[in-house]
């Protein structure tokens, strides 16, 4: 695929410049992108790709006039094959940008990739919460288009609060995302007068709750749930076939489109957070997953959605230039300027290079949409919080004089 | 038969070869060929052990990871080893592994064949266990980023091609040390506790001894490979420990052939060229992969290196066939 696209934008780029040499040649635009492409993550990398591509389909293969040469590498769900992929790109491909990378740990890796090759870097999935937080200048190149892991937690705190609850426990699956995605939830519904009192980490890619799920107190209003995965699979059966009568909120990644056409009954009715949502009724949307479905035989997932807004402020930026890269410096600059109408909503870019967008609390139900004939899981979004940054409610300097979100931080207060 | 000197004049070309056209490629190749260079000290570590020993290691990742993780936690931590004091964190390195695999020794030696496996399996997944989950010290699932790289009298280690070199250096040595250490009186008594040890011991050898020594140079080559593979890649994370690091150190061991020291070396230039340069060209360099295992364990147990040996003998069965045909047609 990777060399096919290449080799067929090549061409295609090879006659515009020869056989209709006289009149002026179009600009070139090489973007490299970073997506597990095989291994267990494979696809989730497919919907990162399938997202980026339906855009470059859309319109002809060119962003704002150029000639897009789209190079797909597999970073295998390795951050150091990422890092010499990345390189790959950079050294060999020439590519004046490389875009993807699906885990945190991948994120961090590449970063440093950017700075030291001086080649900009569009996160359109990795959310580590410190990249544009209190790491943001070490990476003068990083540009993120996707989200921060504890940007939607924020108002979703707030929102439990609003529902009655007092007493929450949290499951989370064990490493940093876990960490940032229920710390932040923790932070804003503590700060509203709710009370987190048990925190429990099975470790990532759990696939027996077993021994956790008898462990959760009785005391609590409802559980809230991060999952990533397979695990999304498996907790809510055994948490049903456990007798749960809890209500059970979670982080988007629990409940994404990605997993949710697997998923059967047993998660109706729990509510999660996230930037996007299949089931949005906006124009906008419906052309979107209409055209994903058609092409691909699924649902888009944020994964799909972010990308394909990626590729859709990259198309403005070079709108911008007139189908010219304008350099790496500059083109970060007018990144972190953009604001456009994307699929998920109005996203504009915050001062540290993170968007600012809707954040939807959905719940999941069983029915038609879109003039699909069958009922179907999907996530029917109960309320919109607009105009989300990455701090949320919290002031920025208070925020960034605390330490990142880990498995100490908020510390357990209420913990019984 | 070829003898032990063409052996080694080949190798010696080969490697000067290498020393010469890889820095004329691309910048990408020169890093893939560095990262090669820095994981075939522990393929060569592993063969030490299951080519000479046969003792199949399936934990060797972790003395990787104590050299990665050492280095990268003296460079971020304490800015410690960036300049000349690089020599000694290689030396530390090289220290952190064999001082790992004496513990880890104790344990492991005492069992033999699968046994052996499964427990420095277990011993791996322990060190894995402790990089994902002691998040002060390891940064956890995210790792560590090991910003730059080393610069001392007149060398900066940054540029692709000097790194290389160094890599290179470092990876003739390594390879020197183990040659000579396998045609030493001790490899020899290695290669008599791999044939049979009962034999050994009655000959009053203490295999123990010897097993858990070499143990401990494995363990010491391993943790040198993991300093140089925090600098290549500039990131250690717990996916530089995981299981299936010492996997592939040891199918690649034995994809080139065991016992033979540059076999696994020829395994890890395969494996990475299919896993890191193939996968660059084709999306379906997986099946190429794959299917080189199955057919190197189908038709070559003695892997890659076996190559001459299997056409040797079939020209010399076929010798005997054609004889025995010419004598069968001989009217006697």
């Amino acid at each position: 695929m990777t060399s096919r696209l290449a080799f067929r934008s090549r061409l295609l780029g090879g006659c515009l410049a020869l056989g209709w040499g006289t009149g002026a040649v179009a600009e070139e635009l090489r973007i490299g992108f970073l997506a597990p492409t095989t291994g267990i993550f494979a696809q989730v990398g497919k919907d990162m790709v399938d997202g980026f591509q339906l855009y470059l389909d859309e319109h002809d293969n060119k962003l704002g006039g150029a000639d897009v040469t789209f190079i797909v590498e597999d970073t295998v769900g390795k951050p150091d094959t990422a890092v010499t992929k990345a390189k790959k790109l950079i050294l060999q491909d020439k590519v004046q940008m490389f875009v993807g990378g699906l885990l945190a740990s991948t994120g961090y890796a590449l970063a440093p990739v950017s700075t030291a090759e001086k080649t900009v870097y569009i996160s359109s999935i990795a959310a580590a919460d410190d990249l544009t937080q209190r790491q943001l200048d070490k990476y003068p190149y990083f540009v993120r288009t996707g989200w921060t892991s504890s940007q939607p937690s924020h108002p979703f705190g707030q929102w439990a609060c609003d529902q009655g609850y007092k007493k929450i426990v949290t499951i989370g699956a064990d490493y940093a995302f876990g960490y940032e995605v229920i710390g932040g939830f923790q932070r804003a519904f503590e700060e509203c007068g709710g009370q987190i009192i048990q925190k429990i980490w099975p470790p990532l890619g759990t696939k027996d709750f077993g021994p956790y799920i008898p462990t959760i107190s009785p005391n609590a209003d409802a559980i809230f749930t991060l999952m990533v995965g397979p695990m999304s699979l498996q907790f809510p059966k055994q948490l049903k076939a456990s007798g749960n009568q809890k209500p059970v909120i979670g982080g988007g990644t629990s409940y994404d489109e990605f997993v949710l056409p697997s998923m059967g009954d047993e998660v109706i009715g729990h509510v999660s957070a996230l930037q996007y949502s299949a089931a949005l009724e906006t124009p906008e949307n419906e052309a979107f997953v209409k055209a994903y479905r058609e092409k691909f035989g699924k649902v888009p997932s944020y994964y799909s959605e972010s990308n394909y807004t990626t590729a859709q402020m990259i198309d403005q930026v070079m709108t911008e230039n007139n189908g010219v890269f304008p350099g790496a410096e500059k083109f970060v600059e007018q990144l972190a300027k953009v604001e456009i109408d994307a699929v998920r909503g109005p996203v504009k870019m915050d001062n540290r290079r993170n968007p600012v967008h809707n954040i939807y609390i959905k719940k999941v139900e069983r029915r038609k949409m879109f003039g699909y004939p069958d009922e179907e899981l999907w996530n029917i979004v109960i309320k919109v919080v607009p105009d989300v940054g990455q701090f949320g409610q919290f002031e920025e300097e208070v925020f960034l004089n605390t330490p990142v979100y880990s498995r100490d931080f908020p510390p357990c207060q209420y913990c019984e | 038969m070829i003898t032990l000197r063409t052996k080694v004049v080949l190798v010696i070309a080969v490697l000067a070869a290498l020393a010469v056209v890889v820095p004329n490629t691309n910048p990408f190749l020169v890093l893939l060929a560095t990262r090669v260079l820095a994981f075939s000290i522990l393929v060569m570590s592993v063969d030490l052990l299951l080519g000479f020993t046969g003792l199949p290691s399936l934990g060797q990742a972790a003395y990787l990871g104590v050299g990665a993780y050492l280095t990268a936690i003296l460079a971020t931590g304490y800015e410690f080893g960036l300049g000349m004091d690089f020599w000694v964190v290689i030396v530390l390195g090289i220290l952190s592994g064999a001082v790992l695999a004496a513990i880890f020794g104790l344990l492991a030696i005492r069992a033999t064949g699968v046994y052996f496996l499964m427990i420095t399996l277990a011993l791996g997944q322990c060190v894995w266990g402790l990089a994902y989950r002691w998040n002060s010290l390891t940064g956890g699932d995210n790792g560590i980023n090991v910003p730059v790289r080393p610069q001392f009298a007149g060398i900066d280690l940054s540029d692709g091609i000097t790194f290389f070199y160094f890599v290179f250096a470092l990876f003739v040595v390594s390879l020197l040390a183990m040659f000579v250490l396998v045609r030493s009186p001790f490899g020899r008594s290695l290669v008599g506790i791999r044939e049979r040890e009962l034999r050994m011991q009655i000959l009053g050898y203490n295999t123990w001894l010897h097993k858990y020594v070499a143990f401990v140079i494995a363990g010491g080559f391993g943790g040198l490979s993991g300093v140089l593979w925090a600098h290549t890649a500039g990131i250690v994370s717990p996916e530089t420990v995981i299981l299936t690091t010492s996997v592939d150190a040891l199918l690649m061991a034995v994809l080139g052939g065991a016992g033979t020291l540059v076999g696994g070396v020829v395994g890890a230039f395969i494996v990475f060229g299919l896993r890191e340069y193939l996968s660059t060209i084709v999306p379906w360099w997986q099946y190429v992969l794959g299917a080189v295992y199955v057919l190197t364990i189908l038709y070559l147990p003695r892997g890659l290196m076996g190559i001459p040996a299997w056409l040797r003998e079939r020209r010399a069965s076929q010798n005997r066939k054609d004889e025995a045909k010419r004598l069968a047609s001989v009217p006697s």
